[in-house]
């Protein structure tokens, strides 16, 4: 798996670390996408995913 | 086989949750737009402004919608649905069936004719031409749409007034204390407000409000609402009222479901009927009925959430804007805080301004107690 973030696209919601938060943080003074794991481990694939499906700003890409 | 009708965020957010939970039956998506699919958040500032191209807007890549494995049928809308049938008729005179139906369409903006409003790319390119060759625009609306055109048209040079009948921009969405911080911050870059007076007409030299007072403008853009785009199921037999009515688990009837802004369902932990326009929901109504076509049989029950993007403020709302308010983190002298609103002594809403991750990290709280709101409204933003 290999996830890239668009931090200009990023809104900031923070959806993504709520749902996987071993694999994204926000930035502290303006909230935008970090990127703490390019490559999780296969058991929070899933969750990786679905992150990048509910990111409101379409702002995460997954490719396998 | 499952046909979703609507290929914008909620659409799409549907497809891909099905094929993650493991569903592999035909999908077919039926857009009524020629694009692919793509965002409308960014339509009204990054496309706008032109500091986006319009590619860029688009929520997937060509690799990403060849993966989801399904039928993309754009340019043709749906002008009928047989529920017991299960059918759905284009304007083309296809009729698609399928086992599973999810309703998706959106919203239809209200309009003027012959004056541009946004909610197509095919509108924010169009207004984004019109805009460049104004040089005094009237924006008629003060709620999200509204403060953005605005705020957007400012800052790509043009004199903008503002009229709506709030006291300030958004004061539904964001209550009165920050919706006045949101008038100070347009009043700051230039725009003109000219609040708290209904819009009576258009006319030749500009836009009329009922205090007789015509407002000099040589474009008029209209953002005065929207509605749920059902007409075409006037005549289908589901229950429609301000949007498409549905159960706890968001189905309209056996096999039809809904989700997004057009999808108003019954919210079990808030006790009331609840309709959002945000972007969020979108996405997050999506799963949720993705999950219950594949028999998961779990009620949505979300916290609301939306943000939007002004000059540099970035405004985040999670929950409810409540009657009483508190700034928590920074202060509003610096323009970055919390506020968080109660209502009865519980936590029902949090905003940041300028400070999304702090506020976020506050919505857990909601999540507990939101019980004890009601949800008259929610409005919608991004």
């Amino acid at each position: 798996m290999k996830i890239t973030v668009g931090q200009d696209k990023c809104c900031g919601a923070g959806t993504c670390v709520l749902l996987a938060p071993d694999v994204f943080d926000q930035r502290d003074e303006d909230g935008i996408v970090v990127l703490l794991d390019e490559a999780p481990p296969a058991e929070l694939h899933s969750l990786v995913h679905e992150a990048a499906s509910v990111c409101p700003a379409a702002a995460i890409a997954v490719s396998s | 086989m499952t046909l979703i009708v609507g290929a914008s965020a909620a659409g799409l957010a549907t497809a891909e949750a099905l094929r993650r939970k493991g569903y592999t039956d035909p999908l077919t998506i039926l857009g009524a737009e020629p694009h692919l699919p793509y965002d409308r958040p960014p339509l009204s500032k990054q496309v706008l402004s032109g500091s986006w191209e319009p590619a860029k807007a688009q929520l997937r890549s060509a690799e990403a919608l060849a993966a989801l494995d399904a039928s993309l049928v754009l340019g043709d809308p749906a002008v009928h649905l047989d529920v017991a049938e299960r059918a759905v008729h284009t304007a083309s005179g296809r009729v698609l069936k399928a086992e599973n139906i999810v309703l998706a369409t959106g919203l239809r903006p209200r309009t003027l004719p012959g004056q541009p409003t946004l909610r197509t790319l095919d509108d924010a390119l169009a207004l984004r031409g019109d805009l460049l060759k104004c040089s005094r625009a009237v924006v008629v609306g003060d709620g999200v749409l509204g403060a953005e055109i605005a705020a957007t048209a400012r800052q790509m040079g043009v004199q903008v007034t503002l009229a709506g009948p709030q006291q300030a921009p958004m004061a539904l969405q964001l209550g009165p204390v920050v919706a006045g911080l949101l008038g100070d911050l347009h009043t700051s870059h230039g725009v003109e407000l000219r609040l708290g007076a209904a819009v009576t007409g258009v006319e030749e030299s500009g836009v009329r409000l009922e205090t007789g007072e015509v407002l000099p403008a040589d474009l008029v853009v209209v953002a005065f609402g929207s509605a749920p785009a059902t007409e075409w199921l006037r005549d289908s037999g589901l229950r429609l009222d301000n949007g498409i009515v549905c159960d706890s688990r968001c189905r309209a009837a056996e096999g039809i479901y809904a989700a997004g802004d057009v999808a108003r369902w019954h919210h079990e932990t808030l006790g009331t009927s609840v309709r959002l326009e945000n972007r969020t929901n979108a996405t997050e109504q999506a799963i949720a009925v993705a999950g219950n076509i594949l028999g998961a049989d779990e009620p949505y029950t979300p916290v609301p959430y939306f943000w939007t993007d002004q000059f540099d403020a970035k405004i985040h709302v999670h929950g409810f804007i409540g009657p009483d308010v508190s700034i928590v983190e920074g202060s509003t002298a610096e323009r970055r805080f919390v506020a968080r609103y109660h209502r009865d002594g519980e936590l029902v809403g949090v905003l940041g301004w300028n400070m999304p991750k702090q506020a976020r990290l506050h919505r857990q709280e909601i999540t507990r107690s939101c019980r004890a709101t009601v949800a008259a409204s929610a409005p919608g933003g991004a």
